[in-house]
């Protein structure tokens, strides 16, 4: 039965004077909503399958769509809202999971908007980026207790550590999840800009060896695609416990996305579903992780930082802290609100807490214990612009993880439908169609622009607090000020409020 | 000489090549919706090819020894010796067709929008920039450069 | 006495004299190089340290305390008492002088850690009695020891650097090593702790500035113990050598690369074996280097050291004549006290001015 008791959540606009029926939306619809009509003669849309993932809006050369939400609304309810409504009629359908994608469009509170930075004024000169030297170079990896010097020189060699021009780097995402143009794209992207991206958990491309000096390759329970060239290929390994936007569950990788070269990167069969377990299973506990981050580095013999990524839960300061302990050399920290190619809706919309407080109570644990240093911390999960990592810096982070802004960067208009493989941006699909849509060239520039860009404004707001390297900020929240928060929220994120 | 590239891989079939290839050779070349809606729409000159997943934009490839320019009864296929560009000089284009069947790219294309007359990319030469093809790629699947 | 209170942004002058080898001479020079500089403070804060004043008692820790009221003397005396032999405690000799009102009880105890204490912590002496004097500064109502090395002692309180020199009566001491400071707050402090230098065993700070990554040397500071009660940069800057030379064992020029590193673009240009030194400090200890302006002179029993921020943000001034080393905020305060100096040079930023005393190889 075709019948679906849901309306339409969008309504697609076609204004007749400008439409000049040239037919380039029916030829960038992956979905099918465009057609030419031949009776009328003319190109027309149905909305019924619109994600409104804006390519036809885009695209069209006179501006004569629109894509718009639905006016047609069920009763007004306080209670049940459309949102609500429609997910029970999808799955009275279909008696199955919601899956979605990228990270959760509920509307929690964004901590980020909530505290505001600091500028001098007369006591210390603010420094000025365009005339002065500003640094933001930044070392992820463990750093030893004791500096061994003897004649001038190091006596003792530094663990290794990654070395980054700018605190940003690409978060994981799998190939698989997303093209290889996409990943093309953020690989030449850090390699201009003198950063890393993340292979995330579905191996590494033949083609992609080349980047390696600028790649940290992923390790997840699934083990996709994890041999020891690959271990070795990266500058760093990161085992991947969770990530923000489905705590507690594996990734999901649909079968229609694995074709040929997601199969042999994953080094599974094509078209079979890629389901990672939840947890891996040879960790059950913080002992058994402390073997696997040996055994990697034992692999890679001892050239490589170790990350772990978790997601941020309830208790994350305590796992870090355990973490830290491991082993680990690097700690990254996955927001609730991170995205992701596919997750079960009510995971990624009600588990896990906001990065923000997960940071501020990681870093002030790690503190407490003395072993801040002895890690690096990276966050991400919904990092939108330059101020929230200047912020995320001051609360205690070393380096930031961006994925949804890369894609945003890319072409990505959230439409939230990575899941069906259907990316009309061309972005989170395997469809040949649609893959070239992605043009590495462009991809890469376009990536490493916002990378540049969100540099220079990060320049512009340390210069205006007065320090001229990020290691002055980082930790200091002496810079940030609470707005509109309550005095709990506040002492969680070890800040004082406006005005105090 | 200058031509216009296709790099398969990345074109994306949206045929806007086409439809800004029509406007810059309209009456309206500033105005899309007039170029399209009023007066003689012209052919495009650029013409996409596709047999999914492959795509790309063709057009003229401009030859040194063009066939076309040899087999025109009327002397109106020219080649510029100047800017190397081949082009159709349409008022003495009598639409015999001879040209086409010369042309092993299949480029050039019947234009019966107005005078019947032999239709093909003339790389918007009557300026010196990028072509509105090129222009206009939203995926810079289209280069316009020396090689 | 409230201890614990928010941040207070200052202006300052500062000012430093020494002899290399090691001759003493009276506070008279650098009262008159301080006072020159008058309109850098206000009368809200100055202060001495003076080095090889107390040569009758050269192996004994030096407290010098303030006490809000008798009863917190007691009860902090009982402390004192129960962690270090105590060989002299006395009020420490002022005068009085009109500008400087309700001076707290200031005492001095000439101490040595109790062996017994001493042994049963598993401490190093130094670590002992800088947890100790910790204790009691965080712990102890009323009660503020300024001043705790050896042969050694600071002098400071509320008012202008000037008087509270006369306060002190710092013409009858003589040091080898004198340093001074006047303080320019931007809102009373009203705490005789709160004036400047800050001390920590031998270490003694006078500072000029305001550091802007305050916030994230304090937060790295305390991760090893020490505790930023008074919220001054003077303070975290005592720790932050103290951490480094005395924790870590670093040589002072590695300290200085650390506080005031060079960019890395210098690094870039350096040979290989500095190149990864460098890189290993900044990395490892990123989160000490000093940023925002600042002059700074450092003592200690071996000698001082000056030192501007790595892109020099406030001014500083050296000179020398025989074996004297002068150093200021204002050449004029050098001139005051030594009419014709023969070298006078301004230092770079980031580049250290080091007078050890002769016979000395570290600071």
């Amino acid at each position: 039965m075709n019948f679906n008791m849901a309306v339409p959540e969008f309504l697609i606009e076609r204004k007749k004077e400008r439409c000049i029926d040239c037919k380039v939306c029916i030829t960038q619809c992956a979905n099918e909503c465009h057609s030419f009509d031949i009776d009328e003669g003319r190109v027309v849309s149905d909305e019924t399958a619109c994600v409104n993932c804006q390519r036809c809006v885009v695209f069209c050369p006179t501006r004569a769509l629109s894509v718009v939400n639905n006016p047609q609304q069920y009763k007004n309810n306080a209670n049940w809202t459309a949102f609500d409504i429609n997910t029970i009629y999808k799955q009275a359908a279909t008696g199955g999971i919601l899956l979605t994608g990228m990270g959760t469009d509920r509307n929690y509170p964004i901590y980020w908007d909530h505290l505001l930075l600091n500028a001098s004024q007369v006591t210390n000169p603010s420094i000025d980026p365009l005339r002065e030297p500003m640094e933001l170079k930044t070392f992820l990896g463990r750093k030893p207790e004791k500096l061994v010097v003897k004649d001038g020189k190091l006596a003792e060699k530094l663990p290794p550590q990654l070395e980054l021009e700018v605190p940003i780097m690409f978060s994981a995402m799998s190939f698989g999840s997303i093209s290889l143009n996409a990943h093309k794209s953020l690989a030449r992207a850090a390699e201009e800009v003198g950063t890393f991206y993340n292979t995330g958990e579905g191996g590494l491309h033949r083609d992609l060896y080349g980047y390696g000096n600028n790649t940290i390759v992923q390790v997840a329970s699934g083990r996709f695609g994890v041999h020891q060239e690959y271990l070795n290929a990266g500058k760093a390994i990161e085992i991947k416990i969770g990530q923000g936007a489905k705590p507690g569950i594996g990734g999901h990788l649909p079968g229609e996305k694995v074709g040929l070269e997601v199969s042999l990167t994953r080094m599974i069969p094509q078209g079979s579903d890629a389901i990672s377990p939840a947890p891996h299973h040879d960790i059950y506990s913080i002992e058994d992780l402390r073997q696997l981050i040996f055994s990697l580095k034992e692999a890679t013999n001892y050239e490589k930082p170790v990350s772990v990524k978790i997601a941020a839960v309830h208790n994350v300061a305590a796992i870090a802290s355990g973490i830290a302990r491991a082993g680990a050399d690097i700690i990254a920290i996955d927001g609730f609100k991170g995205g992701t190619g596919a997750t079960p809706l009510r995971t990624r919309d009600s588990v896990g807490i906001p990065v923000e407080l997960a940071l501020a109570a990681v870093d002030s644990r790690l503190r407490e214990e003395g072993i801040r240093n002895q890690v690096s911390l990276v966050v991400g999960g919904t990092v939108r612009n330059s101020s929230d990592i200047v912020k995320a810096i001051a609360l205690g982070a070393d380096a930031v993880y961006i994925a949804t802004s890369a894609l945003l960067a890319l072409g990505c208009h959230l439409c939230q439908k990575c899941y069906t493989g259907k990316c009309n941006w061309g972005i989170a699909t395997q469809n040949p169609n649609l893959i070239k849509r992605l043009n590495p060239d462009i991809g890469a520039k376009r990536a490493a622009n916002l990378l540049k860009a969100w540099a220079h404004e990060i320049k512009e707001l340390l210069g205006g607090m007065g320090i001229n390297a990020l290691e002055s900020l980082r930790g200091n929240r002496l810079m940030l000020r609470g707005i509109g928060l309550s005095q709990k929220e506040l002492e969680i994120l070890g800040v004082v409020h406006a005005g105090e | 000489m200058k031509k216009v590239y296709a790099k398969e891989e990345v074109c994306v079939g949206c045929r806007l090549c086409e439809v800004h290839c029509i406007v810059a050779h309209s009456e309206y070349p500033n105005d899309i919706i007039k170029a399209f809606k009023k007066g003689n729409r012209p052919v495009a000159r650029v013409l996409v090819e596709e047999n999914k997943p492959v795509s790309f934009a063709l057009q003229c490839r401009h030859c040194e020894d063009a066939p076309c320019t040899k087999s025109c009864i009327t002397g109106a296929m020219q080649r510029n010796s100047e800017t190397g560009i081949v082009y159709n000089q349409e008022e003495r284009c009598v639409g015999c067709w001879t040209c086409i069947l010369a042309c092993p790219f299949g480029a050039i294309r019947r234009d019966e929008s107005g005078k019947k007359a032999a239709s093909k990319c003339d790389l918007c030469s009557s300026n010196d920039e990028v072509p509105a093809c090129v222009a206009n790629c939203p995926n810079e699947a289209l280069s316009f450069e020396e090689r | 006495m409230n201890k614990i209170f928010p941040r207070i942004p200052s202006g300052c002058a500062i000012s430093g004299i020494m002899n290399k080898k090691g001759h003493r001479f009276s506070g008279n020079d650098i009262i008159k190089s301080i006072a020159l500089m008058h309109d850098r403070s206000n009368g809200l804060g100055g202060g001495f340290a003076a080095y090889g004043i107390y040569p009758d008692y050269p192996d004994h820790y030096a407290f010098h305390v303030f006490y809000d009221s008798l009863a917190n003397r007691i009860n902090t005396e009982e402390f004192i008492n129960d962690h270090f032999d105590v060989d002299m405690s006395e009020p420490i000799h002022t005068r009085k002088v009109r500008s400087i009102n309700n001076p707290p009880l200031i005492w001095r105890y000439f101490v040595r850690p109790g062996q017994n204490k001493l042994i049963s912590s598993e401490l190093t002496e130094e670590e002992y009695v800088v947890r100790c004097v910790m204790r009691v500064n965080s712990c102890f109502e009323g009660a503020y020891i300024f001043s705790s090395g050896k042969n050694m002692g600071a002098f400071k309180g509320v008012g202008y650097p000037e008087d509270i020199g006369d306060f002190y009566c710092l013409e009858k001491y003589d040091g080898y090593i004198w340093t001074a400071h006047g303080r320019f707050p931007t809102n009373t402090p009203g705490w005789w702790g709160g004036a400047h230098p800050f001390t920590l065993l031998d270490w003694s700070i006078v500072h000029n500035g305001e550091i802007s990554s305050y916030g994230a040397n304090a937060r790295f500071l305390e991760m090893f113990g020490y505790k930023c009660t008074l919220q001054t940069d003077t303070e975290a800057i005592t720790y932050i050598f103290d951490y480094l030379m005395r924790k870590q064992g670093l040589p002072l020029e590695m300290a200085v690369a650390t506080v005031a590193a060079p960019l890395w673009k210098e690094i870039d240009r350096m040979d290989q074996d500095k190149k990864e030194l460098l890189k290993a400090l900044r990395a490892v200890f990123g989160n000490l280097l000093m940023n925002g302006p600042f002059s700074i002179i450092l003592g200690t029993k071996n000698g001082i050291v000056a030192l501007n921020d790595r892109i020099k943000l406030r001014n500083m001034v050296a000179a020398t004549k025989g074996d004297f080393l002068y150093l200021a905020s204002e050449e004029s305060a050098i001139r005051e006290v030594c009419s014709d100096p023969e070298h006078v040079w301004v230092p770079k930023g980031g580049e250290p001015v080091i007078g050890l005393l002769e016979g000395v190889d570290n600071i």
